[in-house]
């Protein structure tokens, strides 16, 4: 669990640790190795682990190999930013799959399954529904209207300057608090599992991100999240299968023998504590439901594709295997609370029951040294190393296209800067990121992150969703509606977190949070959607008559994509 | 002002069509998904017994994991069922619609 869990233990409330541990849930599950910001952190560092650092090595000269390949390949700016529309729809699912399951799926949600039983597997099922409404809402409008990035969407017909600068904004915004919260975990995670310096393992990461993204752009991060994803899903079966193999494949067995060995018994077999208040559990679900939908790294997945058939193909793909690998690792939390939870050798001391050996998200790493020795923790490492490193390349390429396509090229020289001047930028502005990403990686290497994660989707779900789904389903949307909409989202999704336990105890130590609930996009979400809706239904200005008008052209173009921007010819 | 192409696909009366049946599916299976979901949550958070309820007489495991896997498992059979129609028949109708919109 993250500091913000631990603290509120130490506050003796149920109803705030409830909260905490939500807040350090979504911070494991939605991004990657971060509740390492509380949690890994504390660790001492690890002997250097070879078997983990050669197979990682692998990796990098694999997916160094395809950058190289990518590169002569990577000419416009439409392969820059999305593969020039090349990507099948099988691909893309499995790249979609490499982006969402993280290293902190992975070892969040088993770890939380190990301590928690069931109420891990609920969490783990409101990780996962957001995908089905994805697809029926979004994806082939996303893929009708947008071009490279998000804005393109949101400014179809509003105000080009002032709605591209602040979807490119919010876009930004999330981009660059959602690095941070990678590095740090990236950093956390590598000293414990490779022995690295912290330092070390920051600027390694932010070095090869910007590698992959200004020499390969697109088509380097989506070959990086397929075999990321592969190597993860492989692993995944493989672990699980060792797993089962131990029980006769059997999960009566496995569940038998678990309630025999934690120290809750049966009551790990339904549903505790955890999501007793239903506000918080509605919360966290908004807010993981939409603003994964609106984080700019995963809707720039759906330009990538030559069209909306593949788009919905892609989705379909994406949460089969996101579907597959969640139930998997359900399955090894719970082989994990007989296999590591009753070994001596995983706790510190030999203490069964006490302190787990590198702390509370090494489950499954200790599961895959029961089960197949050095080699297998080694290769299950250099994997969580391989899926950082994926995250943070399409997030500086979300970023950079944010940088170079909207406020560069649209925004600032009004459509006029030449291809070879997009491109120069947008390498620029990966350069940039990669070098904001390491400095602020190391800055905050002694802080807790955690409620970086909780604004990151709550601003997601509250500025970047509310004006996207409008611009795509009300015809009554006007750019004012919009810019007041996005405001009340983003002032009151950050105050919210700003007053909850997660910065106004954890970081600013008061007594008690002013906001009682760690998410704000059940309230966040909401006012925005309401302030949008008011101010563009009392707008009676002449550009909001027309932005109306041109929604009808829109909606013929979202339904059946004629006149969508097509896959460029190689 | 409105781009002439577009005018005539809103002429036609496939694309009406293809708009109401599409968008039905959508609504439709959202719906499934949503208040399948939510309608968990609120066993999880108000009713936690019921899912307690052990699957069978000498068994560990209790029915809130079945149902809990069939929430994943029937929500992604329903992203194969909306691919199905939207990739299928509703994807010819769209392809009718395109060709009929060209002068």
């Amino acid at each position: 669990m993250s500091r913000a869990g631990e603290q509120t233990v130490s506050g003796r409330s149920t109803a705030a640790l409830v909260a905490g541990l939500a807040g350090g849930l979504v911070a494991l599950a939605a991004g990657s190795a971060l509740a390492a910001g509380g949690d890994l952190g504390a660790v001492d560092k690890q002997p250097v682990n070879v078997s983990a650092i050669a197979m990682f090595l692998a990796f990098v000269v694999m997916t160094l190999g395809i950058t190289y390949w990518a590169a002569s390949r990577t000419k416009s700016t439409a392969d820059f930013y999305t593969a020039g529309g090349g990507i099948s729809g099988f691909q893309n699912g499995l790249a979609i799959a490499g982006d969402y399951m993280s290293a902190a799926t992975l070892l969040g949600l088993s770890s939380l399954v190990f301590a928690k039983g069931y109420d891990g597997f609920v969490y783990t099922i409101s990780f996962f529904v957001g995908w089905p409404i994805i697809l029926f809402l979004l994806a082939e409008r996303l893929r009708n209207l947008g071009h490279f990035t998000f804005a393109d969407i949101a400014s179809y017909r509003l105000d080009q300057n002032k709605i591209r600068s602040f979807a490119a904004i919010g876009s930004l915004t999330v981009v660059c608090f959602y690095l941070i919260v990678q590095m740090v975990g990236a950093g956390q995670l590598i000293k414990l599992l490779f022995g690295l310096d912290y330092n070390v393992a920051v600027v390694v990461v932010g070095v090869l991100m910007v590698v992959y993204v200004t020499f390969g752009g697109m088509i380097a991060t989506t070959w990086v999240q397929i075999i990321k994803a592969v190597l993860l899903l492989g692993g995944g079966a493989m672990l699980a299968f060792l797993a089962l193999s131990r029980f006769g494949f059997s999960l009566e067995a496995i569940a038998k023998s678990a309630v025999a060995s934690h120290k809750d018994g049966i009551k790990i077999m339904g549903p505790g504590t955890l999501l007793a208040d239903p506000v918080s559990a509605v919360s966290l679900s908004l807010g993981l439901l939409f603003g994964t939908a609106a984080l700019p790294h995963i809707m720039m997945r759906f330009f990538t594709v030559p069209n909306a058939r593949e788009a919905r193909k892609s989705v379909f793909v994406a949460s089969g295997f996101i579907g597959f690998f969640f139930l998997l690792v359900c399955i090894l939390g719970m082989a994990a609370i007989t296999i590591v939870g009753t070994d001596p050798q995983f706790f510190e001391g030999g203490k069964v029951g006490g302190k787990l050996i590198g702390g509370g998200n090494m489950p499954v790493m200790h599961l895959a040294k029961a089960l197949g020795g050095d080699l297998f923790l080694g290769f299950l490492s250099a994997v969580a190393f391989a899926t950082i490193l994926a995250v943070v390349s399409g997030l500086a390429l979300a970023g950079a296209s944010a940088i170079a396509h909207d406020l560069y090229a649209r925004v600032i020289r009004k459509g006029q800067a030449t291809e070879r001047e997009e491109m120069r930028v947008s390498k620029i502005a990966s350069l940039v990121l990669g070098v904001l990403a390491v400095v602020l990686g190391i800055a905050f290497e002694k802080q807790n992150v955690a409620f970086l994660v909780g604004l990151t989707f709550g601003i997601a779900a509250s500025v970047n969703f509310p004006v996207l789904i409008l611009s795509m389903y009300w015809k009554g949307l006007t750019t004012r509606g919009a810019l007041a909409g996005g405001l009340a989202g983003l002032v009151s999704a950050v105050t919210m977190v700003v007053l909850s336990n997660a910065v106004w105890v954890v970081v600013l130590n008061n007594p008690a949070p002013i906001f009682p609930y760690e998410h704000p996009a059940l309230f966040s979400m909401t006012l925005a959607f309401l302030v949008t809706i008011v101010v563009s239904k009392l707008d009676r200005s002449a550009g909001a008559q027309a932005e109306r008008g041109a929604y009808d052209d829109q909606f013929v173009r979202s339904q059946t994509g004629i006149g969508a921007a097509a896959a460029s010819n190689h | 002002m409105s781009n002439p192409i577009y005018a005539r696909v809103r002429q036609n009366p496939k694309f009406h069509d293809l708009v109401r049946r599409r968008s039905r599916l959508a609504l439709t299976l959202s719906a499934i998904v949503l208040v399948s979901y939510y309608a968990f949550m609120m066993v999880v958070a108000f009713a936690p017994q019921v899912l307690r309820a052990p699957l069978g007489e000498d068994s560990a495991l209790s029915v809130g994991f079945p149902i809990g896997a069939a929430i994943i498992v029937v929500s992604w059979l329903l992203t194969g069922v909306y691919s199905h129609f939207a990739n299928g028949v509703f994807e010819e109708l769209n392809d009718q619609i395109t060709r009929e919109s060209q002068p």
